[in-house]
């Protein structure tokens, strides 16, 4: 059940993204929005994984390449329905976020990280060398767009609103989870393991439901890039794009499914800006990673917003005269 | 006809000098673990910057190699303790998630540092003493390597002795062993986290200028070195110093040994040998902490 407010704070983002395209100069920038929109939704997969189930995965990368390189491989080489290779990239991915997870999840804190990295380097070292199927460091191009009936996908406006849909549709999905008993049995699990499995809760399962879900997540999103580029290569799907979202996600705040939109849209326009000052871009950015974590570990949605909160409470103490300092 | 048993040593050798590089990062690695039980992310900036600073020094300025050496192996220990300082310090009472995005983005910090002072491109250092290979038998094996190998030896036979033989090295065991404990018997806690990052960088600075004649110099070279050296000290035995050294050897001549089968996936080997220990006996052949 979606409580009153999210349901509203969703509608008003949809209502928003509906008029997006009329504000934005152009072709690019739609372009930008329909990337921030797909990292979205990997950043939500992650933040429920990371900031609700407290468990750590530095190699989300790996499952949106399997998603784009299937959507990829079935949709452009293999000529399938780009629905049905979309479909098949999903289940590919959650798949493969099972059969991993069961014995990955079994590792804690450090280990686990580094359980997840050596994960996402093999399959991202697989994509690129297996030639003969994925192109190897080529890539695969020329994917086709997903068309419904004669309708195809195929403009920067169609595919920004088909990410913008996807993009509703997860935030909807996600704030339904935490709002449930499942979201309340993964933060059980995030505040202490020992504890949960003594109420009950079978943490080994729903530590591998969220991992499995937000695989599935990356997947699809990864499915969406496929069609939205359609061009892929596997240095898309490195360490580097691995680090980037757990960036995302905590910059924008890891208990908030708002921060991973934030977080999303903040690292990826920052990137962008930057591109043009290269080791600039690079010292900035890890300088501010490391002063948010340092001063904001709550990322900087919940940040920002505490610091107004209190702002907002040290002037209204200051004009009752109840300020005692 | 070179029998194929030589090719099978002359992998080996090489395989034991890049391992025993691999053992020195994954030696930073573990100091650091025991001293703070985080994972220092940004160990292989310490590589890059040891290996970018000493050709500087040795094509740039001209120093002589010794010198050389010396100033890049003092610069980046000093880098280790102003990285502890400013970074992790303040952050002491995070979470790991937290500690680890701050070392992440002090790699990214450093590795944009580096490809700002030093240019995207790979540089080349010159060889300690000549590029003439020498015949142990059917091996053929370079100046260099002999250079490498004897300064880890070295290097290890110091840690053993400052670990066993000098009051500083008794107080960051004391630490490592339980930091209370070691509170309570006098010994600044504080100042010995500080200690081992800086001697963590001396040791991944030493690492990055004695490989930098095989490997070159580049802005990026620490993340692959900096993942292989994590992947070592888990095979090892994480928090097992003896461990850090045998992963490491161990990983080297089975990467060694793999790339002659199928050069591209050689990368995949560390990685797939870390998940194996990881999933199998994640306490590794050593037995480090479990946790």
């Amino acid at each position: 059940m979606l409580h009153a407010r999210s349901y509203r704070l969703i509608l008003a983002v949809a209502v928003i993204a509906a008029v997006l395209p009329l504000l934005l100069p152009g072709g690019y920038a739609l372009h930008l929005a329909a990337v921030i929109g797909i990292n979205t939704i990997v950043v939500l997969g992650l933040n429920l994984l990371m900031g609700y189930a407290g468990q750590v995965s530095l190699g989300q990368a790996a499952f949106v390449g399997i998603g784009s390189y299937a959507s990829g491989i079935l949709a452009a080489k293999a000529g399938l329905s780009p629905w049905l290779a979309m479909a098949t990239g999903v289940t590919l991915a959650a798949t493969t976020g099972a059969v991993v997870g069961i014995p990955l999840l079994k590792l804690r804190g450090h280990y686990l990280a580094m359980g997840t990295l050596g994960f996402g380097m093999i399959v991202y070292i697989v994509l690129r060398q297996w030639n003969s199927l994925t192109g190897g460091t080529i890539g695969i191009m020329s994917i086709p767009p997903l068309t419904i009936g004669g309708f195809a996908i195929d403009t920067e406006l169609r595919m920004y609103y088909f990410v913008a849909f996807s993009v509703i549709l997860a935030l909807a999905l996600a704030s339904n989870i935490i709002d449930s008993r499942v979201g309340r049995a993964m933060r059980a699990v995030h505040g202490s393991e020992v504890a949960a499995e003594t109420c009950g809760v079978h943490t080994a399962r729903y530590k591998l439901q969220v991992f499995v879900l937000s695989a599935a997540l990356a997947g699809y999103a990864g499915s969406l890039h496929a069609h939205h580029a359609t061009y892929i290569h596997p240095g898309t799907f490195g360490f580097q794009y691995s680090i980037h979202l757990v960036v995302m996600a905590v910059l924008g705040g890891m208990a908030s499914v708002w921060g991973a939109v934030f977080g999303a849209a903040a690292v990826t326009l920052i990137g962008e800006n930057l591109r043009s000052f290269q080791e600039f871009s690079t010292v900035a950015f890890g300088f501010v990673l490391i002063v948010i974590m340092i001063f904001l570990p709550a990322g900087l949605w919940r940040g920002i917003g505490d610091i107004i909160q209190r702002t907002a409470r040290l002037s209204q103490q200051r004009r009752r005269g109840t300020r005692h300092v | 006809m070179i029998p194929p048993a030589a090719y099978l040593l002359q992998y080996i050798v090489s395989g034991i000098t890049l391992g025993s590089i691999y053992g020195m990062i994954a030696l930073g690695f573990t100091l650091i673990h025991n001293a703070t039980g985080i994972v220092n992310f940004a160990q292989g900036e310490f590589v890059t910057y040891g290996a970018l600073i000493a050709i500087t020094c040795s094509a740039t300025f001209g120093l002589p190699m010794p010198l050389a050496l010396l100033v890049a192996v003092i610069m980046v220990t000093v880098l280790g303790a102003i990285l502890e300082r400013l970074a992790i310090r303040p952050a002491h009472r995070s979470s790991v998630i937290t500690l680890i995005i701050i070392t992440i983005g002090a790699s990214i910090l450093l590795r944009g540092i580096a490809m700002w002072l030093w240019g995207p491109d790979a540089l080349p250092m010159r060889h300690f003493s000549g590029e003439i290979p020498m015949r142990l038998g059917a091996v053929a094996v370079l100046p260099q390597h002999i250079w490498i190998m004897g300064i880890v030896v070295c290097t290890m036979i110091c840690l053993w002795l400052l670990g066993e033989k000098t009051q500083v090295g008794k107080a960051m065991r004391a630490c490592a062993m339980d930091r209370e404990a070691a509170q309570l018997v006098g010994i600044p806690a504080a100042r010995m986290v500080t200690l081992s990052f800086a001697l963590s960088g001396t040791l991944g600075g030493l690492a990055g200028a004695i490989v930098a004649p095989l490997a070159m110099g580049q802005y990026n070279m620490g993340i692959m070195l900096g993942l292989k050296g994590f992947a070592a000290a888990i095979l090892g035995g994480m928090g097992n110093p003896v461990g850090a050294v045998i992963g490491g050897v161990l990983l080297g001549v089975l990467e060694s040994l793999g790339a002659g089968l199928e050069s591209g996936f050689k990368d995949a080997i560390a990685f797939g040998v870390m998940l194996v220990v990881l999933l199998a006996k994640p306490t590794g052949i050593m037995g480090g902490k479990s946790h």
